[in-house]
């Protein structure tokens, strides 16, 4: 069973066999983890050179991000992501163009038009719900969406995505309930790096694990490594089944690392040893599932290549492309407060542009 | 033409258009079986069944941010918080989210879904059955605020805030729920948002209200009418986005603007008005534009002769009219 539909090269090794998938399946895995690898790279260069103000990062999260979300079906099922979301991004449909547009906050930047910081994406025609800072919020976006599939009868799953540091908030604890009561075709995704910027995992959470929590609500809690991008795939396939079934919602946690620190403007060898990072640098998914795939023929020199030149020349691009871009206007400020433009609500004169829907009954006064 | 009482407007309101439209739904506390524990739901759990009448669990945050979410994926949601007292749990999924997305998203999502609350004191419900809530909201840019005052308006008004495309939250005063009557067409009519109404005209004093204080304004313009003085009263209906036009028109005719809220005094809504009604008539003013407003205590309090003290009420209305018409 192939979930990508992908043609052309039908070979299954044993290993992509053992997972239901075909070898091209595992490829184009890989490759997303390492585009969302080689654009968060970049995006740290472009931010340390001076050319983006601030950077917030995917990178030890992407294999668990690809895995756990390739079996949705793209463009009718639903995310509600997070700012670590880079990966699940681009597996879900955007492109490293809409990803790069974002970081530089352009015009015609997808997730926001240049409104939101770096790291809040969203996508309405691939159903990535926009990204917010306040965190758990999306957590109950989701089973609301989750609901409205299931008044609808649309055959749709909402997932979710949280670290576990959101794991903590109000909201995830109503929209678990919830969920669990009305057996929601959703599931909840925690990737835990064991960090919420500085306070380690043991000084958030009473106990080890995110998952066991969920049996406060009566539906399965799934722990699965997130380096191990085929276990994270069948983890998914197998919450998202159950959902799609009607067996309503799971929490899965991948237990991640947190490669760089939390943000641009955070220092983590202030409170991370060096043990605990290099800890970390061992935990990486991408050399992890590169190895996983060269070992059993699937990767080979020719396609390692051909992807490597592949995304070099899609970051260099996405790159040159957003950087090309311009910067919103300020005259389309005011715009989409609502769906219609409000006399009312227009600027007041001394801010010197009004909305560019025009200024109609703005008028003042003499 | 039927007369309806103001709560039985807005159960009718709700019924046609979930009768008109299959993706409206209603999700809060008690609204299903019991219809809800002022009875605005009353019936349509019976109508609509289960998955369109949505009994919660005591969860305000999930009541809108599901909402939220049920929105974006095509639904209509009218999301009920039992008091308006009760709405704070659910305010970082108001302010946060539903009032941004469109904005935040540049267009991207959209948030069709209403929240209705009933609000006001004077019915023995202390600090948390009696709030005015709308001066957090009304200072959000991307929510409407809608404050209705008689049957009409709120059945009108309800069927515009449900075919909307933005969040609309509606608050509803529970002393007029069954104590106000009015005449309801039969049929489809709806009342626009962003337009106030001159309930009463007069030459001397202008005085914004909206919601219960409309009437008590109306009381007290019938008063101080025996004395010669002519108030005009204006009821904004829909406090956001705001209808200036018919605020200064009224300003700048009379040259004396008392705006009366039932809210706390100080940063309250009336303040708006009054530092719009100060910047923008200011030519044609002849009198300090005055506010009457409810004390800065932190609530209203339960025993009747503090509640008393509390409230506003057509004699301490027109004591003010009095007063700024002397001026």
């Amino acid at each position: 069973m192939t979930v990508t539909g992908q043609g052309g090269d039908a070979a299954t090794s044993p290993l992509a066999a053992s997972v239901g998938l075909a070898d091209a399946d595992l490829v184009a895995m890989y490759r997303l983890v390492a585009l969302a690898r080689a654009v968060d790279e970049r995006m740290w260069i472009l931010n340390r050179a001076g050319r983006i103000p601030f950077v917030i990062s995917g990178q030890g999260h992407e294999g668990a991000q690809v895995g756990l979300t390739w079996p949705l079906r793209k463009g009718h099922d639903w995310i509600a992501p997070f700012y670590r979301s880079i990966a699940t991004c681009l597996t879900f449909g955007m492109s490293a163009r809409d990803l790069m547009l974002a970081q530089y906050a352009k015009a015609i930047d997808p997730s926001s038009g240049g409104r939101q910081m770096p790291g809040h994406y969203g996508h309405p025609s691939h159903h990535l719900v926009s990204v917010s800072s306040p965190v758990a919020t999306q957590i109950l976006h989701a089973v609301g969406i989750a609901l409205a599939a299931r008044i609808r009868g649309t055959d749709q799953v909402a997932v979710a995505i949280m670290g576990e540091g959101s794991s903590n908030q109000g909201d995830v604890h109503e929209a678990l309930n919830f969920a669990a009561i009305h057996r929601l075709p959703f599931v909840l995704i925690v990737e835990n790096n064991g960090y919420a910027i500085s306070v380690p995992s043991e000084k958030q959470l009473s106990v080890r694990d995110v998952a066991v929590r969920a049996s406060g609500y009566g539906i399965p809690g799934v722990i699965v490594d997130g380096t191990d991008v085929l276990a994270c795939y069948a983890a998914g396939l197998e919450a998202i089944e159950r959902a799609r079934t009607g067996g309503g919602p799971t929490l899965i946690e991948a237990k991640v690392t947190r490669l760089t620190a939390h943000s641009s403007d955070d220092q983590q060898t202030k409170y991370r040893s060096e043990d605990d990072l290099a800890e970390g640098r061992a935990h990486d998914p991408l050399p992890i599932f590169r190895d996983q795939l060269r070992e059993a023929d699937v990767l080979t020199d020719a396609i390692e290549a051909e992807l490597a030149a592949e995304i070099k020349a899609l970051v260099e691009d996405a790159t040159d492309f957003a950087e090309a871009e311009p910067d919103p206007d300020p005259a389309t400020a005011l715009d989409w407060v609502f769906a219609e433009h409000w006399p009312g609500e227009t600027a007041p004169p001394w801010h010197g542009t009004a909305g560019s829907h025009g200024s109609a009954g703005a008028g003042g006064h003499g | 033409m039927a007369i309806r009482t103001f709560i039985e407007a807005i159960r009718d309101g709700m019924a046609e258009e979930m009768r008109r439209d299959w993706t409206v739904i209603v999700m809060g506390e008690d609204v299903g079986k019991k219809g809800g524990v002022f009875l605005a739901t009353d019936g349509l759990w019976g109508e609509f069944g289960d998955d369109r009448v949505i009994d919660t669990p005591l969860t305000e945050s999930m009541i809108v941010g599901a909402s939220i979410g049920a929105a974006l994926n095509g639904l209509r949601p009218i999301a009920e918080i039992q008091f308006a007292d009760f709405i704070h749990p659910a305010f970082n999924q108001i302010v946060s989210e539903a009032a941004r997305l469109r904005y935040r998203s540049n267009n991207g999502f959209t948030v069709p879904m209403v929240i209705r609350a009933p609000y006001g004191g004077g019915v023995h419900g202390a600090l948390y059955h009696s709030q005015s809530v709308e001066a957090f909201f009304t200072h959000v840019p991307g929510l409407k605020v809608v404050i209705p005052s008689t049957p009409y308006d709120a059945k009108g008004l309800l069927r515009t805030a449900i075919r909307d495309d933005d969040p609309v939250l509606f608050f509803e005063h529970k002393k007029m729920y069954r104590s106000v009557r009015g005449d309801v067409p039969e049929g489809e009519f709806a009342v626009p948002l962003g337009q106030a109404v001159v309930r009463r005209t007069g030459r001397h004093v202008t005085v914004v209200a909206y919601g219960l204080m409309v009437h008590y304004a109306l009381e007290a313009a019938e008063r101080v009418a025996e004395e010669g003085i002519e108030a005009e009263v204006i009821d904004l209906r829909t406090l956001r986005p705001l209808d200036r036009a018919t605020l200064l028109s009224s300003v700048r005719k009379t040259g004396k603007c008392l705006v009366a809220y039932e809210d706390n005094r100080f940063g309250g809504y009336g303040a708006e008005i009054a530092a719009i009604v100060a910047e923008e008539a200011f030519d044609y003013l002849d009198g300090p534009v005055s506010r009457i407003a409810g004390p800065d205590v932190p609530g209203v309090p339960y025993n009747h002769a503090l509640e008393d003290w509390f409230m506003l009420n057509p004699a301490k209305i027109a004591d003010a009219v009095r007063r700024l018409a002397a001026y």
